[in-house]
């Protein structure tokens, strides 16, 4: 593997070809924040909160430093005025779901973040999908997933494979960024009435 | 059939189909896509072929069931040949005058032909029709001719001829370079380049390589790839296999919706020709080179119309989009190098191999080239399908080819572009239709889609409409798009509701900014395009709404009122028996009165006031005037004088 110098907020940053800019950042101890990350997992570019800018044959843009490789010449900057409007909007955005969690606190101190600029709907679920990817990648159980697309998505355990697999697991509880409690109350409710979990959709 | 081995032998079958056809035997041309089969064409073709039988001229007179010609707002439409003679709004009752009166007696029915409304004249032929004449349709114009079921149709005009070419005369990178020197760019929204798209793949490593035909139209009102697939399957398919030859794919795949049943048949059929005929499969013509096409039905979202999410869709996994920043055609469809294309793209293929990237680029503007087909909808006279030259001017569109706004009413806006385009008002209307003009002027041209609005459509109202469809059709993968869209609509709600407050016009580009910087795929990006195409232009009515709780376009039902004028009422009763809500305090000889608290504003009384009155008005910013007394309101009729 080739090393590749990448300019990282004014620092040079040693960083293997193949190495997304979120890891580059991270491993000279650059600080960007994600809500959707996982080591283990692929990359899913869900949440955005990890947008940087970069300046890049000559043009500057924004995008989402997880899923970004690393190239040759590129200047990152982790902040900027753009950037931290977009990340203090997406914020709030989430806040209105799990206004409480503990993960939104220094982050909301940080990008100035308002928990009530939206009305809430606290469903706690901000749609990071940690533990449906944990549960597929990882654990290969598929027994958590999306259910429904856009406003409606929401997580559902699958009741048959949920009962076989989840109880001496879990390890998707602590994944979840706003509340461990939320996995266990949808699986609970997933294992007592089965009937009334969402069904899977296709598309 | 026995297959073709070499393009020799193309051509002779293609010889020997047209010598079998008799250029002036009769033959009665019946549209019967998707839009006249809902207007009554599958009855009249069973009506045409038994009154042909009745009256025993199945010899002399030939039937052919065509795609869709365009002009649905007319459907079902019969052309007959080699007259040419066109006839509209066909209903059963009219065939056997038809077959005995033009068939048999060559004679002209006045009242089936099409009246111009500007000259009150009967026009014959189709060339001479306004909706017609003005139109450049190169890709759309074969509809006519085909029936999209037979192969021997698409042969004898010419069919599969640009194929033969590339496969018996010209190198991969002929056709490559043909194509991008006739810039025919993506006619499915984007507008990449097409020939860059494909050399792209060519040039990416690995052996498998896949070109895809996007049939998953979804904008609410386009339908012009669907006209294409149904009606002209085999010009798609040719596209598909040339294009095939130059990326150096062996396989393809038709993504195509499972809610066009008829676009599924028909391209079903034409593989299973092809395939038959050795235009598909191995070894085509002859040449060594091997292709297959399979036709994926859709599940219908309309996400899946973005490259990523419809080839996750393919793989048969949620059609979601992929966060990555390598294009498709690098690491597409299974990770391999995929060109992905929509229906138009792949048609425009064979016309520029045969014809040639000069003649091609005679179309157009400087940086879009050839022609485009809308689906002209809405407030429309000609509702239909269109073909013009790019470049060709809005005002051209809608006024000579759509015949204007029908009703006297006033052009307002056309939205261009489909839910994620922009809507362009009068003081554009010379703008010339092209990728980059549309996409200056703060639309796009998307995938066709053009739906006119008068002066009755509100604008925040509509921004409301295309928002909700979008939000409907997230995915909600990622953030700006699932909760930026849903707060959007919210507040887009309020305002059309007169709930509207200071600040939320800002707050709305607020999160139109962080959609268009932070969404994953193009639906997320460019879905503020409605509130902010419609900011730009009509900003007024916005602030009338927010501000002063009014709607100027007199639409929105929580800020309007309905008000009978007590000096124009003359107490025809008319109105307080047709109001569903018994809202009307009416009586004999009594100026009748709108009782606002049961009132439900359904525009009932507004619609069949008698226009000799018009007293029924509609009131939107100011308070209704009281209600007056029963004395003023007693109408003293005066007896008839001479």
């Amino acid at each position: 593997m080739s090393e590749i110098l990448v300019n990282i907020d004014g620092k040079e940053v040693k960083a293997k070809e193949g190495m997304t800019v979120l890891e580059a950042a991270r491993s000279a101890g650059i600080p960007i924040p994600t809500l959707c990350y996982h080591e283990k997992l692929e990359p899913y570019g869900g949440c955005r909160l990890c947008i940087v800018e970069i300046e890049s044959r000559g043009s500057t843009r924004l995008v989402v430093s997880c899923v970004y490789p690393v190239e040759k010449n590129l200047t990152v900057r982790t902040r900027s005025e753009k950037v931290d409007r977009v990340r203090k909007m997406i914020l709030e955005l989430e806040m209105a779901h799990a206004p409480d969690a503990f993960v939104f606190e220094d982050l909301a101190k940080e990008y100035g973040a308002d928990k009530n600029r939206f009305e809430k709907e606290p469903s706690f679920c901000i749609h990071c999908g940690l533990c449906v990817r944990y549960c597929a990648e990882v654990k290969k159980k598929n027994a958590v997933g999306f259910v429904d697309r856009g406003i409606r998505k929401e997580i559902s355990f699958i009741p048959e494979i949920a009962a076989k697999e989840c109880w001496s697991c879990k390890e998707c509880f602590p994944l979840c960024p706003t509340e461990a409690l939320q996995a266990a109350y949808v699986l609970v409710g997933a294992l007592a009435f089965p009937e009334a979990s969402p069904k899977r959709t296709s598309a | 059939m026995s297959r073709i081995q070499s393009p020799a032998e193309l051509e002779e079958l293609r010889k020997d189909i047209i010598s079998k056809r008799d250029p002036n035997k009769p033959c009665i041309t019946l549209c019967s896509g998707s839009a006249c089969h809902a207007s009554g064409s599958r009855e009249v073709a069973a009506k045409l072929e038994e009154e042909i039988e009745k009256q025993g001229l199945s010899a002399e007179v030939d039937i052919r069931k065509t795609g869709c010609h365009g002009f649905c707002e007319r459907g079902p439409i019969i052309v007959i040949r080699p007259e040419e003679i066109c006839y509209f709004q066909i209903k059963p009752e009219d065939v056997p005058e038809i077959v005995t009166e033009t068939i048999k007696g060559k004679k002209v029915i006045d009242r089936l032909l099409y009246t111009d409304p500007a000259t009150n004249e009967k026009i014959i032929h189709e060339t001479e029709i306004p909706f017609y004449k003005n139109q450049g349709r190169i890709v759309f114009g074969s509809n006519v001719n085909v029936d999209p079921k037979s192969i021997d149709d698409y042969l004898a005009i010419g069919g599969y001829a640009a194929l033969a070419k590339v496969l018996s005369g010209m190198t991969p990178d002929q056709v490559l370079q043909e194509v991008k020197k006739a810039n025919l760019r993506g006619r499915g929204g984007g507008g990449f380049p097409a020939g860059a798209k494909w050399e792209g793949s060519r040039n990416a490593p690995g052996d498998i390589k896949y070109v895809i035909v996007n049939a998953d139209e979804g904008d609410p009102g386009a339908y012009m790839d669907r006209s294409l697939l149904e009606g002209n399957p085999h010009a798609v398919l040719e596209g598909l296999t040339i294009g095939a030859y130059a990326v150096g794919a062996h396989e393809g795949y038709i993504y195509v919706r499972q809610e066009y049943p008829l676009a599924v048949e028909n391209v079903n059929i034409a593989i299973k020709t092809a395939e038959e005929l050795g235009l598909l499969g191995k070894n085509i013509l002859g040449s060594g080179f091997d292709f297959v096409v399979k036709v994926h039905k859709g599940a219908g979202a309309f996400v899946c119309g973005e490259s990523t999410a419809l080839m996750t869709a393919l793989e048969g996994r949620a059609g979601e989009p992929r966060p990555k920043y390598i294009r498709s055609n690098v690491v597409g469809l299974w990770g391999r190098p995929s060109v992905l294309n929509n229906v138009e793209t792949w048609a425009n293929v064979p016309l520029i191999i045969n014809n040639g990237a000069d003649w091609f680029t005679q179309y157009g503007t400087e940086t879009s080239k050839g022609t485009k087909i809308f689906s002209l909808v809405g407030k429309i006279t000609n509702t239909g399908l269109v073909e013009v030259p790019m470049g060709t001017p809005l005002r051209d569109i809608i006024f000579k080819i759509g015949g204007g706004i029908p009703g006297g009413k006033k052009f307002k806006a056309v939205q261009t572009g489909g839910p994620s385009g922009g809507c362009l008002p009068e003081h554009l209307l010379d703008l010339p239709v092209g990728f980059d003009e549309l996409t200056k002027a703060g639309s796009m041209m998307g995938s066709g889609g053009m739906i006119v609005m008068d002066e009755d459509t509100c604008m925040v109202d509509v921004a409301r409409y295309f928002l909700e469809f979008l939000t409907d059709e997230s995915c909600g993968k990622c953030v700006p798009c699932r909760e930026g869209m849903r707060q959007m609509l919210k507040v887009l709600t309020n305002i059309t509701k007169g709930k509207g407050k200071e600040g939320d016009i800002e707050l709305l580009e607020q999160l139109s900014e962080t959609a268009i910087e932070a969404a994953l795929c193009a639906l997320g990006k460019s879905s503020p395009n409605p509130f902010l195409s419609t900011l730009q232009y009509f900003r007024d009515e916005y602030e009338a709404h927010v501000k002063e709780k009014r709607c100027p376009a007199l639409s929105c039902k929580e800020l309007i009122s309905f008000y009978i004028d007590p000096e124009k009422c003359n107490a025809c009763t008319t109105c307080a028996r047709k109001c569903p809500s018994d809202a009307i305090i009416g009586g004999k000889n009594l100026v009748h009165m709108v009782d606002q608290e049961k009132c439900t504003k359904c525009g009932t009384c507004f619609e069949v006031c008698p226009p000799k009155f018009r007293a029924v008005k509609k009131l939107s910013g100011e308070p209704v005037p009281p209600r007056i007394s029963e004395e003023a309101r007693t109408i003293t009729r005066k007896s008839k004088e001479k």
